[in-house]
């Protein structure tokens, strides 16, 4: 065996080599079938961080399909209704850039109001909503269900009368909380004393 | 001496607590309004129970507890209730909740109220729901209900009861001149808090800054065996946790509960007002609170009523608006700032503060966190508030929660000390706000997703549901199909008839059985799928004798549900009525038009010679496209005015029927149904005439119409009755047709024979003789198809 390695010493690496690649390709594809993966983890940890509006604003038929998406590497940042948040997060789960939001301005959380007095009962807002969140039968009021509503707006836009609206959740005093203060202490007494010739200026 | 702990941290503010402690309690007095809000304690808001209005007396429960951790509320004193609205509470909001208003009357009249005279004899349970009933929350400052605390932690035995006097935050005196003057009361109420604890120890905790309420509490405890604790005075003891951990060691776990290593902690305003409701059945509906700072020129500590607003509590101390920086509810380190003078003071309020500019100046502009770690030292919670701060700035909620946040209890001593002045606590509030709110969007969103997947589940399970029943469908009709054509049954016959018409069309030379039946359910067919140009006149009479037939029935529906209105006096008769017309004169205008097409086809001349009735009837279906009109052959015409004769028979035996059922019932109708029975009579009688005019020149009569009741078969028998008398008939055929011939009149006479027996008619005899007749031919004609039959053979 030595004599072998020692007479022919590139035939010798090369089967090492040879016999080396053998065993790892066994062993990895061995891997691949018994550690198989059921669907696809990373768009299970991009749907966990989305907000579950199922509004579609991403252009895409749901979270899930976005969350597939962005496995596969569409942008971050179609989220409206995540906002920047969602953004951070995302970008800190995959290793990628923060981009600013997609959209003109981050949706404000808000819920669907039918108002029920103009409602004709027909049914098409109760087709639309993605979360079965509104209540009614055909020619009958039909109404919201605010607490499963998340506020993604599909159902304004098929009713034929126009009688839903959104409105932006309200603060309650169970809901209401602290502000962070401003900010400000950023500067330095120096830097204040700085600002302060330019606002005469 | 009992050994003292300390606790990690905390300051020493100046204390400014001898402003208020001028003066002993003195009683607010009533004003003329009280705002009593529905939610003064942590839990469920109290639901009112009176109504605007209502005159309410002192102590009267005007909200009741909604759920297991809440509280009720009483009316302060007596009056009426103005409204119950949403008004102004005291809360670092500044937003508004609802509020029962009452117009005091000055006479507080007090409900029938009773103490419990021995409460060591009552069961604890019962003395748990006084004080619940009572409304008594935590007057410490965070109004948690007192029975609560009380009723829990069954299942672990409370080892200490302590009752917390320590008051550590500077200006507020409440506390302590509770202690100095009602000493002997709050005793009373630890000791009804110790029957219903059972701890080993009880003990009283009280700064060393309160010389005269230690005095006074020692001397009030002496021989009960609760002890009085004093110890070094230390922004922030008063914390319920922290003064766990200075009178005993133990630290309540992170997210724990005294309850939880054996401790219950009362304050001991609580206390007083615990045995304020046991021994003498007084709701809590006032309470001590200190009105200080520099902008009052008298600051002391009111008794006041539950609800009283702070602006009549200011005036009362002399308040000066314009001196006064800011009106902070609470004290200066964990007060916030109200924005209205007309919130009430409620059941958690022990200070109304209103310093001066000089007393309390404006916070200095924040600057850059130097890292000098004051805040760490100063944190009662050994936490590290730099770290926080950085972390909350830059929303890292996983790392806020690492470093326990949610342990910090928002004392501000990290502010305090902090040399940038860098307003600390509030980053750590919002953030705690802002970990909750994410936490309840997590919740929500999980909740969207099942709830969307179960929508997407549902909706493919029903197009699956559609898919397969449409699948099942379609194989249900090909069977059907299938075994249709192998029986030969009825239902293939359109397809059969489809067929043939189309290997007609194309050229395909012999039909092998050219059934007139067939042929019109081709043309039907052929009608419906819009290839037909225009209806044929069998094909308009047949319509409308169908249209005729069940308008007839829905007639008789229409009746029967006017009779059953009628009877039943129902409120719809009117409508049944008009119903029931308006069938009538549609069942009219489709008789008229029948008769009217019928009259028109009736004297149809009839000329031309054909094999076949079949082929004469497709002949003259195409003629009259062809627009040049044929003549009928006078067989043709003879069979048609018999089939017209035998249905226009039997739609006058319905109509007489239908007129004697009209009479009898006493109907309306009766008057047009005898006109129907005319006129079919007529119709009958003129189609008769016809028939009797037709030259008698065939060979044979045409066979009779069978009874049978499907018209397909009857003109199928009719055709091939016709085909074989045209025909070059052998004599065995003739035979036959004789006997067939012979059987049909037989069977009808025997019909006739029966209706008129039944009946009681004259006729019946010579219908009998007739019949015995027949029946005497139909064997001659038989024995002579026998005979020609075996010759044949």
């Amino acid at each position: 065996m030595i004599e072998l390695i020692t007479q022919h010493p590139f035939a010798a690496a090369l089967l090492a080599l040879v016999s080396l690649g053998l065993v790892f390709g066994a062993l990895l594809g061995f891997a691949s079938v018994k550690f198989k993966t059921e669907g696809d983890p990373i768009a299970d940890q991009v749907e966990a961080l989305l907000p579950q509006t199922q509004c579609g604003q991403c252009g895409y038929p749901g979270c899930r399909p976005y969350a597939e998406a962005i496995a596969n590497g569409d942008d971050i940042n179609k989220c409206p209704p995540g906002g920047e948040a969602t953004i951070a997060a995302l970008a800190d789960l995959l290793g990628v850039e923060a981009k600013p939001l997609d959209a003109a301005e981050e949706a404000v959380p808000s819920v669907a109001y039918i108002r029920e007095d103009e409602c004709i009962g027909c049914t098409k807002c109760i087709q639309a909503c993605p979360v079965d969140a509104i209540l009614g039968a055909a020619k009958h009021m039909h109404t919201v269900i605010a607490s499963e509503c998340t506020g993604c707006d599909l159902c304004v836009e098929p009713c034929p009368v126009d009688c839903i609206e959104m409105r932006p959740i309200e603060t309650t005093l169970q809901t209401w909380h602290w502000d962070k203060p401003q900010p400000t202490e950023d500067l330095i007494a120096s830097d204040r004393r700085g600002n302060s010739p330019i606002e005469a200026a | 001496m009992r050994k003292i702990w300390d606790i990690h941290g905390g300051i020493h503010p100046p204390e400014n607590k001898t402003q208020s402690l001028q003066d002993n309690i003195r009683a607010a007095g009533i004003p003329a309004q009280l705002i009593v809000p529905l939610s003064q304690h942590i839990g469920a808001p109290a639901a009112p129970i009176v109504n605007v209005g209502d005159r309410v007396l002192k102590g009267q429960m005007i909200g009741e507890a909604k759920g297991f951790v809440s509280a009720p509320v009483h009316a302060p004193s007596s009056g009426t209730v103005a409204a119950i609205e949403p008004r102004v509470i005291p809360h670092p909001s500044g937003m508004s909740a609802p509020c029962v208003v009452i117009n005091c009357d000055g006479k507080d009249e007090w409900i029938s109220h009773q103490g419990i005279s021995d409460y060591r004899s009552l069961d604890k349970n019962t003395l748990v729901d006084t004080i619940r009933n009572a409304g008594i929350a935590g007057m410490g400052g965070a109004g948690f209900p007192s029975s609560v605390k009380l009723s829990g932690g069954k299942d672990k035995p409370i080892d200490t009861l302590i009752l917390n006097g320590t008051e550590c935050e500077p200006y507020i005196t409440a506390d302590d001149i509770l202690m100095q003057e009602r000493a002997a009361e709050i005793i009373a109420g630890a000791e009804i808090l110790r029957h219903i604890v059972e701890p080993n120890e009880t003990l009283i905790g009280v700064e060393d800054n309160k010389p005269e309420a230690l005095a006074a509490m020692r001397a009030a405890a002496e021989g009960t065996g609760i002890e009085v604790v004093s110890f070094p005075t230390k922004y922030p003891s008063g914390g319920e946790k922290q003064l766990i951990q200075i009178l005993t060691g133990k630290e309540v776990p992170s997210g724990g509960l005294p309850a939880d290593i054996g401790i219950v902690c009362q304050n001991i305003g609580s206390a007083r007002a615990i045995y304020r409701a046991v021994c003498h059945g007084e709701p809590l509906i006032s309470r001590v609170t200190t009105v200080t700072g520099e902008a009052c020129s008298t600051p002391r500590n009111y008794d006041v009523l539950i609800g009283t607003p702070v602006q009549y509590l200011l005036d009362l101390s002399h308040f000066d608006a314009s001196r006064c920086i800011r009106l902070i509810m609470g004290g200066p380190m964990m007060g916030y700032t109200l924005q209205d003078t007309a919130v009430p003071i409620v059941k958690t309020s022990n200070c109304v503060l209103a310093p001066t500019v000089e007393e309390l100046p404006p916070p200095p502009p924040a600057q850059a966190c130097i890292r000098c770690g004051m805040c760490a030292e100063a944190c009662p919670v050994s936490l590290l508030p730099q770290q926080m701060y950085w972390f909350s700035r830059a929303q890292e909620h996983d790392k806020l929660e690492e470093h326990n946040l949610d342990d910090c209890i928002e004392c501000g001593a990290c502010s305090y000390v902090c040399p940038s002045n860098i307003p600390l606590v509030q980053y750590y509030r919002a953030s705690k706000a802002e970990i909750r709110q994410a936490q309840q969007d997590k919740i929500k969103a999980e909740r969207s997703k099942e709830r969307f997947e179960a929508r997407q589940a549902r909706i493919e399970r029903e197009a699956a549901e559609k898919e397969a029943k449409r699948k099942a469908r379609l194989e249900a009709a090909k069977a059907k199909q299938q075994s249709a054509t192998k029986d030969g049954s009825k239902d293939d016959i359109i397809q059969a008839a489809i067929a043939r018409s189309k290997a007609k069309k194309s050229g395909g030379a012999d039909t092998p059985s050219q059934d007139p039946a067939q042929a019109a359910i081709a043309r039907a067919q052929a009608a419906r799928s819009g290839d037909a140009v225009s209806e044929t006149a069998e094909e308009k009479t047949a319509r409308l004798e169908k249209q005729l037939a069940s308008t007839e029935k829905r007639l008789a529906a229409a009746q029967q549900k006017l009779q059953l209105a009628i009877d039943n006096n129902d409120d719809n008769v009117e409508a049944f009525r008009s119903g029931v017309e308006k069938t009538e004169g549609k069942l009219q205008t489709l008789r008229k038009e029948l008769d009217a097409h019928r009259a028109s086809q009736a004297p149809a001349p009839a000329e031309s010679v054909s094999d076949d009735p079949a082929a004469a009837a497709i002949a003259r279906a195409q003629a009259k496209r062809a627009g040049g009109a044929e003549a009928e052959s006078p067989y043709a015409a003879r069979e048609r005015l018999t089939t017209q004769i035998a249905s226009t028979e039997k739609r006058l035996d319905a109509a007489q029927q239908k007129h004697a059922d009209a009479q009898a019932q006493g109907d309306a109708n009766a008057a047009a149904f005898a006109t129907a029975v005319e006129k079919t009579q007529a119709k009958l009688d003129k189609l008769r005439a016809e028939l009797a005019a037709l030259p008698a020149a065939e060979p044979e009569p045409p066979a009779e119409a069978s009874n049978a009741d499907d018209p397909a078969a009857q003109a199928i028998a009719r055709a091939l009755a016709a085909r074989n008398a045209n025909a070059e008939l052998s004599e065995a055929d003739k035979a036959r047709n004789a006997v067939s011939s012979l059987e049909k009149r037989i069977a009808k006479t025997q019909q006739k024979l029966d209706q008129a027996q039944a009946d009681g008619d004259d006729n019946a005899a010579i219908l009998s003789d007739t019949l015995a007749k027949l029946q005497g031919k139909l064997d001659e004609a038989r024995q002579a198809l026998d005979a020609l039959s075996q010759e044949e053979n």
